[in-house]
């Protein structure tokens, strides 16, 4: 009891503290994320009501840009059959309902509820088939082959997401965003729905189990300890250079400064 | 005498029988040189590319530079199993598998940004001091051709590893070559042993980057230190310092210590860095295929003008005869770095040219002195900077929520428009800085002390300057400008040379324009009587308020003293 | 006989200023200053300067020591969280510091040392003239005419020119060895015609990059973007042990609805609104597929050039000159896409035979 007491104190148990719970944290959330992919797969095949209260938070938060039949106006695309997983991935993300128009739709803190979510998915999706959002199973890398993650990832979202996946720019103000936040759930449904200016990556042409294999390597991104230390963000020699010619320089210009000036 | 002394003086003996070094010692151990920090930047170039040499050489214990493709199977689980060529398989054996090599692999690459960052700091403080000016033409030749010679062992050092990056980097270098006039293709397919990326391009630029660079980094460095040495080290303007002697402290042994102490420090500061931050993360970016890219592939900072000169160029191709000219490749990444490293060069010659300006010069200019070589310095420094702004365009768009395209538009029209706008404003501050330091010369400086004097009238004392700022601000000097000369003799023989020097000149008036003039003796003289003056009025006002506030106070005493006026 | 000595030719104004010495008024300057350190007249201040150089020497010592303590105890693979820097390998960290203290605190001994203990009086050291007097260049000029008189090196004209001329040619042999480099076979086509070409045949599979996988038609959706290669590629790059083919041929697919496109290079060389473009950028040759579905953009992000796939792969910004080259493409017999024949122009960066 007594060293128990005392280890306490010790400067790791914040660490361990912190680490379990944000393992917590993520094990409930995964928990929760899952469950609710997995009751939303199943209201695509008919829960009326399901569809009905969905259809009237469209008409309330969505229909304005998106038209009465979803149809889609001069303010926002069609959404005739984008799929269960398009709407979970806008709003769940918080990207829809926009704030404001601009060059692309930012990451925000969502406006509905998970439940909400699901009806309004239901509802879209029951105009046109689409995408569904995907299960828990789809989602499940265990078993993934990180190594051919990280070669589908260089060939297929390196080029806009960054090797380290920090994101990049795109044309006129759009970018591509980081993925370092990014769950499962959120990149399996980027890549079969094609958000905003991402182009789409079916389960056709990029098979479940590629996919698993990509979000498996963008865990390792995620997750991975920098065995050189701190990674300066991870964007390359861009921010390399900004710390050489900032910090670097200017310990050995201070030293240089020391030297030359006279001692008291 | 101790032991070691004695042993070591035996040895002195020993050497000085066979090739006089006592002479050597005599002259040399008592050497003096000045001492400022801004001395010490050439001295860190130096010992990081000691350190460059050093770790270079632990490097090549586990390097293999060969493009033959391996299949890997280290330690490092998210490429097990991936294609990849040797040298990026051993450079990730180095990182994970070689206790310490992640570390030396750091210190090599980090030192190298800092061998680059450290030369350009050391070439600007020689420009804007003039101490590239007679006898040190030779010696800014060299640094040249040294900066250069940095630039591409960095560039070469950057694509051994055969990453995504570096050959992302050396793909761009060829696209670069190819678009050379007529012998592109040709001089592409030797360089590469055929079409790119091939497998012999990176044993060929090993050899070049561990033997052919640094060798003649290493025999410039010594010439360039040696000529150092013999000319002496230019100074500061200050107290005792003539351009006929050098002030500053023996080499041995403040030297040896001060200077031998900052090579440990610049060791240990990158050693350190190297244990805490990542640089180059090569298992993070993946080995080199030519199909696959990374957001954000960028150079290291010192190719970074060069990458953001190709980002901001719009595009201008011709079509004639069967030929293709490339001017949107060819003028950002040959002839525009052609041309500003000529000028480098050949700016010391430029500038003695215009002045006609002979003399020798080792007591330094401050920059105000000479505002248009300043304002040339900072216009250059900022078509380079905005240069490199554009090298990092994509990430600055990123990380600020720009419009790319907009800031490229922004960078197209600044690198244009803003370095004369830089010329003019840092000549004006120069002109400014040089009426203030008139003023201080001659007046003193500004106390902040008001004065109420007896008549009612306010002053601001001023006092006299130290001897050190004075004998700083003493230090500048006019210098007239080229007369024009006459189009033709009193024969009326045309000058041959006529319209040649009419340019000369015409630049050599600009190059002095507007410059304040330096104080004369007399003046100062005049000035030196009225200082004093006035120091000693202003006390004999003290003491006579004083004294009258003592007897109760009097605002107004009509028999004060009248001369004190402000200036 | 003093060449070198020569006046201004100029004729220019403030000749001295020029030419001679800095005008000797503004010379009254103060001889050299120097106040006394804390350490000078202090010894208690020398002695405690003395014990923080003696420890920071300690120190470091003792630095090595852990140094080499942490190369034996610690797992190359183990980590460790640091605020301020997170997850980070343990074996580099200890390291970097144990050797990078160790280092530094010889540097700050030895500076303080010399700072604090060392006389800091400054010296004055007069600069020897650097151009030699008239006597020595007399001199050198005596020892120079009476070599050259000696070797008859002006008077035997061609002795002086058949030496120069070897000279010149002596160098020749180290540039002869070099052609070497050129490792391309006897008979081989030119550079410009290689160039030109890709491994692309009539009927090529089109398959995806990594996976190798052929693609139908219907795989695809509208917004959909396939990085792919020819299905040759592999065996090709097998034999040939090298990356040319993949540098010159990786290409992308794109699906749009057929209104949307508005032009393409031929008008049939889509199918069904399926487009393939060259992968590699016509500027210097970065590998491009940042698709912008929306717009059909396609970026570079090496240099920004911006392609329009809807409209031919035209340059819409950035520096490329050229448009993205299209391959044409069809479906087999088994419903997968194949090329109809390899792009009808050279596809990367610009070159001079190109035309």
């Amino acid at each position: 009891m007594n060293s128990l007491t005392a280890r306490r104190r010790h400067p790791a148990v914040a660490f361990v503290l912190l680490v379990l719970a944000l393992g917590l944290t993520g094990t409930v959330y995964a928990l929760v994320s899952s469950a609710s992919a997995a009751t939303a797969a199943a209201p695509a095949a008919g829960d009326q009501t399901q569809i009905d209260q969905g259809r009237q938070l469209y008409l309330e938060g969505c229909s304005s840009c998106h038209g009465l039949q979803a149809q889609g106006t001069g303010n926002g695309p069609t959404l005739i059959g984008i799929g269960a997983a398009a709407v979970d991935f806008q709003v769940r993300t918080g990207r829809m309902p926009l704030a404001q128009q601009g060059a692309q739709a930012p990451a925000k803190i969502p406006t509905y509820s998970a439940e909400e979510i699901n009806q309004l998915a239901a509802y879209i999706a029951s105009l046109a088939p689409g995408p569904a959002i995907p299960t828990a199973e789809q989602l499940d890398f265990a078993d993934a082959d990180v190594a051919l993650g990280g070669e589908l990832f260089r060939a297929n979202c390196s080029q806009c997401h960054q090797a380290a996946g920090q994101g990049g720019a795109l044309t006129r103000g759009k970018y591509a965003p980081t993925l370092m936040g990014a769950e499962p759930i959120d990149i399996y449904e980027a890549m079969i729905t094609g958000p905003q200016s991402m182009p789409v990556f079916n389960d056709k042409t990029l098979p479940p189990k590629d996919k698993q294999a990509i979000i498996s390597y963008i865990d390792h991104l995620q997750t991975a300890p920098q065995p050189g230390g701190n990674a300066l963000g991870s964007f390359g020699p861009v921010t390399e250079g900004l710390f050489l010619w900032t910090a670097g320089l200017a310990a050995l210009i201070i030293a240089a400064v020391w030297i030359g000036v006279k001692a008291k | 005498m101790s032991t070691v002394e004695r042993a070591g003086g035996g040895l002195a003996t020993y050497v000085d029988d066979r090739v006089s070094s006592n002479k050597f010692l005599k002259k040399n151990l008592s050497k003096v040189f000045p001492d400022h920090w801004s001395f010490m930047l050439g001295e860190i170039a130096l010992y990081s590319f000691i350190v460059i040499l050093l770790s270079g050489v632990y490097l090549t214990l586990w390097f293999k530079p060969s493009m033959v493709e391996v299949i890997y199977n280290g330690p490092y689980v998210p490429l097990k199993g991936v294609k990849m060529s040797e040298a990026y398989a051993s450079t990730l054996d180095i990182s994970f598998d070689v206790r310490g090599g992640l570390l030396i692999r750091q210190i090599h690459h980090w030192a190298a940004l800092f061998f680059v960052a450290a030369v350009s700091v050391h070439l600007f403080r020689i420009f804007f001091t003039g101490a590239f000016r007679k006898p040190r033409e030779t010696n800014w030749l060299i640094g040249v051709a040294l900066l250069t010679l940095a630039l591409l062992a960095g560039f070469s050092g950057y694509s051994l590893p055969d990453d995504l990056l570096s050959g992302t980097g050396l793909k761009i270098a060829s696209g670069i070559v190819l678009s050379i006039p007529i012998i592109g293709t040709w001089a592409s397919f030797l360089l590469f042993g055929g079409e790119f990326p091939g497998t012999d391009f990176i044993s060929r630029l090993y050899g070049i980057h561990i033997l052919l660079i640094p060798g003649l980094i290493l025999a410039l460095v010594t010439v360039h230190l040696m000529m150092v040495w013999y000319q002496k080290h230019t100074q500061f303007p200050g107290p005792g310092r003539k351009n006929s002697n050098v002030v500053g402290f023996p080499l041995f042994p403040i030297y040896t210590a001060k200077a031998g102490g900052f090579f440990f420090l610049v060791f240990g500061v990158i050693t350190v860095i190297s244990g805490l931050f990542t640089i180059n993360p090569v298992w993070t970016f993946g080995p080199y295929t030519p199909d696959q890219v990374s957001a954000g592939t960028q150079p290291d900072w010192y190719i970074g003008w060069l990458d953001g000169a190709l980002r901001l160029m719009p595009p201008i191709e011709f079509t004639f005869w069967g030929n293709t000219l490339s001017l949107n490749v060819l003028t950002p990444a040959l002839i525009i770095p052609g041309i500003i490293f000529t000028v480098l060069g050949a700016y010391p010659f430029i500038e003695q040219w215009i002045t006609g300006d002979k003399r020798e010069h080792h007591l330094l200019d401050r920059p105000r002195n000479a505002p248009t070589r300043t304002g040339l310095g900072v216009m250059a420094i900022t078509f380079y900077g905005l240069l490199w702004i554009g090298g990092g365009n994509d990430l600055i768009a990123l990380a600020f929520g720009l419009s790319i395209n907009s800031l490229i538009w922004f960078l197209r029209i600044a690198v244009i428009v803003l370095p004369p706008i830089a010329f003019w404003i840092t000549k004006r501050i120069c002109l400014s800085l040089q009426r203030r330091d008139r003023e201080k010369l001659l007046h003193g400086y500004e106390t902040g002390r008001i004065l109420r004097l007896p008549n009612g009238e306010f002053i601001e004392a001023h006092e006299p300057i130290n001897e050190h700022e004075r004998a700083e601000l003493l230090s500048k000097m006019d210098v007239d400008p080229l007369p024009i000369p006459p189009a033709a003799d009193e024969n009326g023989v045309a000058n041959p040379h006529g319209a040649l020097g009419r340019t000369r000149a015409r630049l050599s008036h600009w190059f002095y324009a507007d410059t304040v003039p330096a104080v004369t003796a007399a003046e100062l003289a005049a000035a030196h009587d009225h200082l004093h003056h006035e120091v000693e009025a202003e006390a004999h006002d003290l003491e006579h308020y004083r004294s009258l506030e003592a007897l109760g106070g009097v605002m107004h005493d009509p028999d004060g003293p009248k001369q004190n006026t402000p200036h | 006989m003093s060449e070198r000595l020569d006046a201004p030719t100029d004729g220019a104004g403030s000749t001295l200023a020029r030419t001679g010495e800095v005008p000797p008024e503004r010379l009254e300057v103060a001889a050299v200053t120097h106040s006394p350190r804390r350490a000078d007249i202090d010894p208690r201040a020398a002695r405690r300067a003395e014990r923080q150089v003696s420890i920071m020497f300690g120190l470091s010592a003792v630095l090595v020591v852990a140094f080499i303590a942490a190369y034996v105890a610690i797992d190359i693979s183990s980590t460790v969280f640091i605020p301020g820097l997170g997850d980070v390998g343990a074996m580099n960290l200890a390291l970097g510091l144990t050797f990078g203290g160790a280092i530094f605190l010889i540097g700050a001994g030895a500076v303080h040392w010399a700072k604090k203990l060392m006389p800091d009086v400054e010296i004055v050291a007069e600069r020897h003239e650097l151009g030699s007097d008239e006597a020595t260049t007399d001199a050198a000029l005596a020892a120079y005419k009476r070599g050259r008189d000696e070797s008859g090196f002006a008077q035997r004209r061609i002795v002086r020119r058949s030496l120069l001329g070897a000279l010149a040619f002596f160098p020749l042999p180290l540039v002869v060895l070099l052609r070497d480099l050129w490792t391309q076979a006897p008979g081989a086509p030119a550079p410009y015609v290689q160039l030109a070409n890709t491994i692309w045949e009539p009927g090529e599979r089109i398959v995806t990059d990594i996976t190798y996988q052929p693609v139908k038609a219907e795989d695809i959706p509208v917004g959909g973007l396939v990085n792919v290669v020819p299905e040759r590629l592999k065996e090709v790059e097998e034999a040939e042990g090298n990356l040319n083919a993949r540098a010159k041929s990786a290409a992308i697919l794109v699906r749009m609805t057929p209104e949307q496109i508005r032009s393409q290079q031929n008008p049939d060389w889509d199918y069904q609104g399926i487009l393939a473009f060259s992968k590699i950028c016509t500027h210097v040759g970065c590998p491009i597929s940042l698709y912008e579905q929306r717009t059909h953009h396609l970026l570079c992000p090496c240099h920004q050039s911006t392609f329009d796939l809807a409209d031919s792969g035209n340059v819409i910004f950035g520096p490329a000159a050229r448009r993205m080259p299209q391959l044409a493409i069809d479906v087999d017999a088994e419903g997968y896409l194949i090329a109809r024949g390899d792009f009808a122009e050279p596809v990367g960066p610009s070159f001079w035979e190109r035309g």
